[in-house]
This record gives structure tokens, sequence and C-alpha cells, in this order.
């Protein structure tokens, strides 16, 4: 899933959705029925809803016929999956090394202190989920912090209200004004 | 048929055996833990390994998973070898010292201290309870969830599987713990193993339709004397 089609989506994950089969089967339909395509699968639910429901990971099962522990161990082993709905806005902090160096703990800390939760949560109003990552791969320009696939570098804990203001409040793209 | 050379003694085996089936074969004892016959290697604990290869380009591989190679010279019980060995038991020591299992792996290769911080988990994630679900049981109940320090077994979404029949398998198999199913409540419950244990076994009504694989069973001996 790119970031692009997770905010293009996520107007519709404001609610929650109810799980249909004719949404699943077309998702199966569009891969093929190998091994290797049930990430892409997991990855266009997700896209999807936002996240993945139980009821679509036992309806991928039963479609593919792979045990539903398969599907269930590979949804909990990427950080990409999320098996709890997410909020309106994905709001990812990097905590890897050189980000860490560079004072991200602090700006952690300021986003969980303004959003009220802690890392891996969602706000009660579901419009932020807040979360870390390990590395973005952008190690120079940390700390790193990505808003619905928008890269904020050098973040300051004083930038910190900034981007989360211009998070967009009806699910459009964010400008690069901040960063 | 492939040969090779295991402990300095030429010998000849099948193709595809592993170097695990060879050296048992030909009597060169290697410990296993998560090896079982009847269910594809695994090579999780790490506790079969030997060494192959000569001078600096020796190296360590779990037997239980390497194929043997033409020409290949095993050494089953090199100093390096014994010395893994003997800190991979340390380390399952340190994580699980109440299983049986390891307890008496421990005596037999001679580790009499644990330096490490000592942990009461009740996993070593050897896998041996996956694999006889979904390669005997042809369930595929249980499995791998989450990964790296989170990673643990049981069903998908906490809740019981339709696919499990309460056969017992996974507890029968499982060299660590009595104790992977929420034995207190039977509706979690993965399977009925635990249900044999001080303190819940000995109410056993709730707990009637699962099987018992328990010799003797701490319940039913309750059950007696009382």
């Amino acid at each position: 899933m790119t970031y692009d089609t997770y905010i293009a989506d996520s107007e519709k994950t404001g609610t929650q959705r109810v799980v249909d089969p004719e949404t699943i089967g077309k998702i199966l339909d569009k891969h093929s029925r190998d091994q290797g395509a049930l990430i892409a699968i997991l990855e266009d639910i997700q896209a999807e809803y936002g996240y993945l429901p139980e009821e679509a990971l036992r309806m991928v099962g039963k479609r593919t016929g792979r045990s539903l522990v398969d599907i269930y161990g590979i949804a909990t082993f990427y950080h990409a999956f999320s098996l709890e709905p997410r909020g309106r806005h994905l709001i990812c902090a990097c905590s890897g090394t050189a980000c860490h160096v560079r004072g991200a703990p602090k700006v952690i800390e300021e986003f969980e202190r303004q959003l009220g939760i802690k890392a891996g949560q969602t706000t009660p109003d579901g419009e932020f989920t807040f979360q870390t990552v390990n590395c973005l791969g952008a190690c120079a320009l940390g700390p790193i912090v990505v808003v619905d696939g928008h890269y904020f570098s050098n973040v300051k804990t004083a930038k910190v209200k900034k981007i989360l203001m211009s998070a967009p409040v009806e699910g459009d793209r964010i400008e690069h004004a901040v960063a | 048929m492939i040969s090779l050379k295991i402990n300095g003694l030429q010998v000849s085996v099948e193709d595809g055996a592993t170097i695990l089936e060879a050296a048992q074969f030909l009597g060169f004892p290697i410990p296993t833990l998560c090896y079982m016959d009847g269910l594809s290697p695994y090579g999780a604990c790490r506790l079969c390994v030997v060494e192959i290869g000569e001078g600096p380009k020796a190296k360590l591989v779990s037997s239980c998973t390497y194929p043997v190679e033409e020409g290949l010279s095993v050494r089953t019980g090199s100093l390096r070898v014994l010395r893994a060995r003997k800190m991979i038991i340390e380390l399952l020591l340190a994580s699980c010292p109440q299983s049986k299992t390891i307890q008496d792996l421990a005596a037999a290769h001679g580790v009499r201290q644990q330096r490490f911080k000592q942990e009461y988990e009740d996993c070593i994630l050897c896998g041996r309870c996956v694999r006889m679900c979904e390669q005997q049981m042809m369930a595929g109940a249980i499995g791998f969830r989450g990964r790296g320090q989170n990673r643990s077994i049981g069903t998908p979404f906490d809740v019981r599987s339709e696919e499990c029949r309460l056969c017992g398998g996974c507890i029968y198999v499982c060299p660590a713990c009595q104790l992977r199913c929420t034995y207190t409540e039977p509706d979690k419950a993965v399977c009925g193993g635990c249900a044999n244990l001080p303190p819940p076994c000995a109410e056993k009504e709730a707990f009637n339709d699962r099987m018992c694989y328990m010799d003797p069973c701490v319940a039913c001996e309750i059950e007696k004397q009382g």
C-alpha cells in the first residue's frame, strides 16, 4: 500500500465499515492464488479499510485455503499491518539509532503529550494514530516524522504543534510548508 | 549416494539426507530439542550444531537443516561445537529453567551454571507444537505471532481456533511448558493437557471433554487420595 492510497481511502475509515464478502472477493480476484500474493492481498485490504478487520482475514483464509494462523502470523509480523482500526491520520516518528541520538525521544514525548496518547495508540476522536518506526532510511535528515506519507526532517519539539496543525482536517494532502 | 567425512570417518549416505540423519544413522550422537521424527526440520533451537569445513573456513551449522554434501567434512564433537552447545543450553536454562527436558540436557552436557538474567518463560519458541498441529494433526490451529521479542505461539486473535480438535498433540510434544493454553478458562484452552496440572485440574468437570496425556495425571492422583 502506498501512503497516497492510504490518504485517498482515509475518508472511508472515519467510520468503521462492515466487511462485505464482495469487496474481499474483488481484492482476491485481483491476485493470484500462490503463497507470495498474500502480502499483496493484505495490503489491499488495509488500503480499503485502513486496517485488517478480523472478519476480512477469516474470509481470506477461507477463500485462499490457507490457515488463519498463517495469515494472522504475517499480519502480526509486519508493523505496516494493523489489526486495530487506525485514525484518519497516521503519524510515524522514527526512533532509529540516528534519529535517537539526534533527539527523537524528546520529539516522540512531545507528540505523546500533545495528542494525549502513547505511541501505538489512536486518539479517542479517531483523528490521529501515532506510532514509532525503527528506521525510515533517511538518517541524515533525522529526527524524521512522517504524517500521511509526508516527510518532515530535522523535527524539533517546537515543530510538533505546527505539524499536527498542518495535518489535513478533511483528509486532503499536507503542504510542505512546515518542512 | 553421497560420500562425506564425519568425525574423520569416510562414510557414504543417501542423497537428500541431512547431516543429523546421517550422523544418527551412523551412531554419532547429536543432541536435539526442536527436531522431531515426523515433523519437518526447523532449526530453531540450534542445539544440533556441528562444525563443517576445514581450517579458517570451518563454520557451525545446524545439522538438522543442513543437507549432506559431497566431500563435506563434519565434526560433531569438536571443542568449538561442545562450547557452542553448552552456551545454547545455558541460554535455554536462562529462559526456561523449569523444563525437565532442558534440565536433563544441562545435566547430560555438564552445564553447572547459568550466568544470565534468570527468566521463567513457559515457551522457548521451538515450534514443535506448531509443526505438530500443522503436519501431523492437519489442523493449523496454532502458529507464531508477532516478531522479535514479541514473538509468541498461540491461536489467531487469542480465541480458540475452529480448526482445533482438542487433540492435545501440541502439549504432548512440548519440551518446555505445560502451560501453553490458558487452562483456567476452559473456553480459551487450546487443548486439554494443561488441565491436568495443579491447581485447576482438581476441578475436572469443566475439562471433561479434553484428552489427557499426563502420566501420571496429577489431578487423578489427587482424586484417588482424596
